[in-house]
């Protein structure tokens, strides 16, 4: 099945990735010969199969609630593009189009 | 080239034990074939040479002291470049992590100290370890030590080549569908991808979570044991570690036996697509092992043929959120900040000067996988897929004890030759992704060079979850004939300068 050019634009913008059409084009195309290949799984796995999510049988671990040593603040703040009193300064997220 | 730097890791350990040689000599002799020749093959994005020699006289020192050492200790490792490790870059080959130093040591780089290793620095490897060439680094293809204008494989083509061109004795990879038995195919290595959650992955940066499985890379199967011990058992800091004592790989590897072994010979990976070279020289494995008193059969994987399918669609989607993470606010490259732009924007125009094209790619298939509408066709499908596959493995290990293919359907193709055609490359991994999906055991061992190219061929042995050391039973076994056959090692071409 042929992906629409539209329907690329729309999972980079999912995705958070700026994107020319150029690229969108060009991504179009091979995400198309990639989509042929693999659209085989669909037609094999009937609604019998149970599907596997994760090789081992995991059940949630709870960790007892005790204090323990982590990172400090200032370990992790210098790894932040910008900070300010103690917290990661992000560009403004108010106002916003989307 | 001094003859340290092509001695077994064990062979070195035995040497500093006995006081033949000082760690600080092996580190040196191996920093000093880095300056000679990494230039060209471009194995390593970090080398630091001076905290090396550090770790390397205080392990001088505690053996002079009379202090008991590690049975690897003094020997140098290479660690692939997606660990992280302080006071190192961790770059993962991408833009997006460039100049990021990590706060905290991976669960393997703790194991690696613990024994007195010597941390020689970082290997290249594809973006986010998003390939099987290497060449989606951002910083440059590594080349592949038997012929510089091919690939090493990918993603962990810096740990293989390292160890190819005898830049160190021991290297640390991380396999999601093949990347560290493939590069260990196509550079004459030993590579081993451990029962999924039998090696810590806490400080390995994630690449698809549920097939994500560090393990060890050499160049002899005693080598790769000795450094599975060390890296792998239970860690508390990985959700998905397995709490069961570690199989005893290192035993099995010394022991060399597979008289009454039952192998399967994977009847769905040859043919159509497999280079002659490829066929013989593992059908000769075959035979070498029918030799050695294994029992043969052909047994039928037919769901093996749907995995690289699946596979395509369940690790770009794991990809897609894993990559979530760096949206340029936390950590890693921001773009595009100019102070009027929203947070939203400068995501957008991080992750697009952070990711290559490779990555792009991935998380977009991944982002489609996912989406409504398509969820239950492509993502849902592939998880039913991956159910069957690990239903032909059940079935196959009630018969037999382990399962044989080639480890790669070709040989090391060129650099740049299948860069524009995503699906060849995807190929590449054939053989070596049923073992990820479905969690169980595999490694990659030498098999001689194919008489089409000269090039080296890899076998691949699959076992049982939590029977890696049957692995290592067959590949001990197999490089003992086969050294016989051919009077040395499969690397021992590499050794003649005039070859590079």
């Amino acid at each position: 099945m042929a992906l629409a050019f539209e329907e690329v634009v729309k999972l980079a913008d999912l995705a958070r990735i700026d994107m020319t059409d150029e690229e969108l084009t060009s991504l179009a195309s091979q995400l198309d010969v990639i989509l042929d290949a693999v659209a085989v799984v669909s037609q094999v796995a009937g609604d019998d199969v149970v599907p596997t999510s994760h090789a081992l049988d995991i059940t949630n671990v709870f960790r007892a609630d005790e204090v323990a040593a982590s990172l400090s603040v200032e370990q992790v703040l210098a790894m932040a593009p910008d900070a300010e009193d103690g917290r990661i300064r992000v560009p403004r997220i108010l106002g916003e189009a989307s | 080239m001094n003859e340290l730097t092509q001695t077994s890791a064990r062979g070195l350990a035995q040497m500093i034990r006995d006081g033949e040689v000082s760690c600080e000599e092996v580190t040196q002799a191996h920093l000093d074939r880095i300056a000679e020749v990494d230039g060209d093959i471009h194995a390593f994005l970090f080398v630091d040479g001076e905290r090396a020699l550090a770790s390397a006289r205080r392990v001088d020192a505690k053996r002079a002291a009379g202090e008991p050492t590690h049975e690897l200790a003094g020997v140098p490792v290479a660690l692939k470049d997606a660990y992280v490790y302080q006071g190192t870059p961790t770059t993962c080959g991408s833009r997006m992590l460039e100049n990021w130093y990590s706060p905290y040591d991976a669960a393997v780089v703790e194991r690696l100290q613990g024994a007195d290793m010597i941390i020689l620095g970082k290997t290249n490897l594809d973006e986010f370890a998003l390939g099987s060439s290497t060449e989606t680094s951002a910083f440059g293809p590594t080349h592949n030590p038997w012929d510089l204008a091919r690939v090493p494989g990918g993603s962990g083509g810096g740990s293989a080549a390292a160890l190819a061109g005898f830049e160190a004795a021991l290297a640390i990879g991380s396999d999601t569908g093949g990347s560290i038995r493939q590069p260990a195919a196509l550079t004459g290595t030993v590579g081993v991808k451990p029962t999924y959650g039998g090696v810590s992955r806490w400080g390995l940066v994630a690449t698809a979570s549920s097939l994500d499985q560090p393990g060890p890379c050499a160049r002899n199967a005693l080598d790769a044991a000795l450094l599975h011990q060390v890296m792998g058992g239970y860690d508390r800091r990985d959700s998905t570690s397995i709490k069961a004592p570690m199989p005893d790989v290192v035993g099995a590897a010394r022991r060399q036996d597979v008289s009454g072994m039952k192998i399967g010979i994977v009847k769905q990976f040859g043919g159509e697509g497999f280079a002659p070279g490829v066929e013989q020289r593992f059908h000769e494995a075959i035979e070498l092992l029918a030799q050695a008193g294994a029992e043969i059969e052909e047994v039928s994987c037919p769901s093996f043929d749907l995995a690289l399918a699946a596979y395509y669609l369940i690790m770009p989607a794991e990809v897609s959120s894993n990559l979530a993470r760096f949206d340029g606010m936390r950590y890693g490259l921001q773009a595009g900040d100019d102070g009027t732009r929203s947070a939203d924007q400068v995501m957008r125009a991080s992750r697009r000067a952070g990711f290559g094209d490779e990555a792009k790619r991935r998380i977009i298939l991944g982002t489609y996988a996912l989406s409504a509408g398509y969820y239950d066709a492509y993502y849902g499908s592939a998880q039913k897929v991956r159910t069957l596959i690990i239903e032909d493995f059940t079935k196959a290990f009630a018969s037999v004890d382990v399962l044989l293919s080639p480890s790669t359907p070709t040989t090391a193709f060129k650099i740049g030759e299948r860069v524009e055609d995503p699906m060849a490359m995807y190929k590449a991994d054939l053989c070596t992704i049923p073992v990820n999906l479905a969690g169980n055991a595999a490694a990659s061992f030498p098999a001689g060079l194919s008489p089409e190219d000269g090039l080296p061929v890899g076998v691949q042995v699959m076992a049982p979850a939590l029977a890696d050391d049957r692995l290592y039973q067959v590949g001990a076994v197999l490089e003992a004939v086969l050294e016989q056959r051919w009077g040395g090692p499969i690397w021992a071409p590499l050794t003649k300068e005039d070859q590079r």
